[in-house]
């Protein structure tokens, strides 16, 4: 599972760099996450520009990043291309998450 | 203008996350899929997928299997076929894929996602559990 992260301002910006996150891949983007989001950052983002599709795993995979993180800091997301913006649309999860429809992320707009 | 004839597909997969993956992307390679709108492809990925992790989290749960998938298509209705001879469904009827609550009473939810995605995006919905397979049969409307 290829993702990169970069920490720019207050944001860690971290980019899945594959096509699916999927029943096959959702522990170890859990895990890689887990690994990345170590570094502090009251912000976190997720950049999904590169995925086509996600399944009900992966969308739990990120739904357990999103609780892993705290309360004190936050998941946001962005790139969300159509299917997976349809899967977050009909489970209505696109109303937990910040979803910036613009990449690059506009950094002066602190959340 | 002669009408395109019906476009079926057939394939066969291991009961496993990765040979899922790798069947999607077969499936999506050939007619009818291929030819479907970037929308009618998202819908119908959405439904196969789960209705395919299905099968191998909970039918063959840690057991091995086949699971075989045949799609009709005749516009504007795809006719999707999920047959494994796996464990039946619990009390022999389909879950009914109740939304989840996000009301913040409860803690946000990492699964149950999968029935409610399925129900969301299709029509009819047949389950029948007989001579030792089950048999999903489901429709749904993709351009």
């Amino acid at each position: 599972m290829k993702l990169t992260s970069e920490l720019q301002a207050d944001i860690l910006i971290i980019k899945v760099l594959e096509g699916r996150i999927d029943a096959s891949s959702a522990i170890q983007f859990k895990d890689r996450m887990r690994e990345l989001t170590q570094t502090p950052s009251p912000r976190v983002a997720l950049d999904l520009s590169q995925v086509g599709f996600i399944d009900s795993s992966g969308l739990g995979a990120v739904v357990a990043v999103l609780k892993a993180l705290g309360p004190a800091r936050k998941l946001e997301l962005a790139g969300l291309t159509p299917t997976v913006q349809k899967v977050f649309r009909l489970t209505r999860m696109d109303s937990v998450f910040t979803i910036h429809d613009d990449l690059p992320l506009d950094l002066r707009h602190a959340g | 203008m002669p009408i395109a004839p019906p476009a079926r597909a057939r394939i066969v997969l291991a009961s496993d996350p990765k040979a899922v993956r790798d069947a999607l992307i077969r499936l999506f390679a050939m007619p009818p899929l291929r030819d479907l709108s970037p929308d009618g492809r998202g819908t119908a990925e959405i439904v196969l997928a789960e209705a395919l992790n299905n099968v191998v989290e909970h039918a063959y749960a840690q057991f091995g299997g086949v699971i075989e998938v045949t799609l009709d298509y005749e516009h504007p209705n795809l006719s999707c076929e999920v047959v494994d001879s796996g464990l039946p469904m619990p009390g022999g009827r389909l879950p009914n894929g109740t939304p989840i609550p996000l009301d913040g009473q409860h803690d946000l939810p990492e699964g149950g996602f999968g029935w409610f995605l399925i129900r969301s995006l299709t029509r009819t919905m047949v389950y029948r559990h007989s001579g030792g397979r089950n048999t999903l049969a489901f429709r749904l409307e993709a351009e």
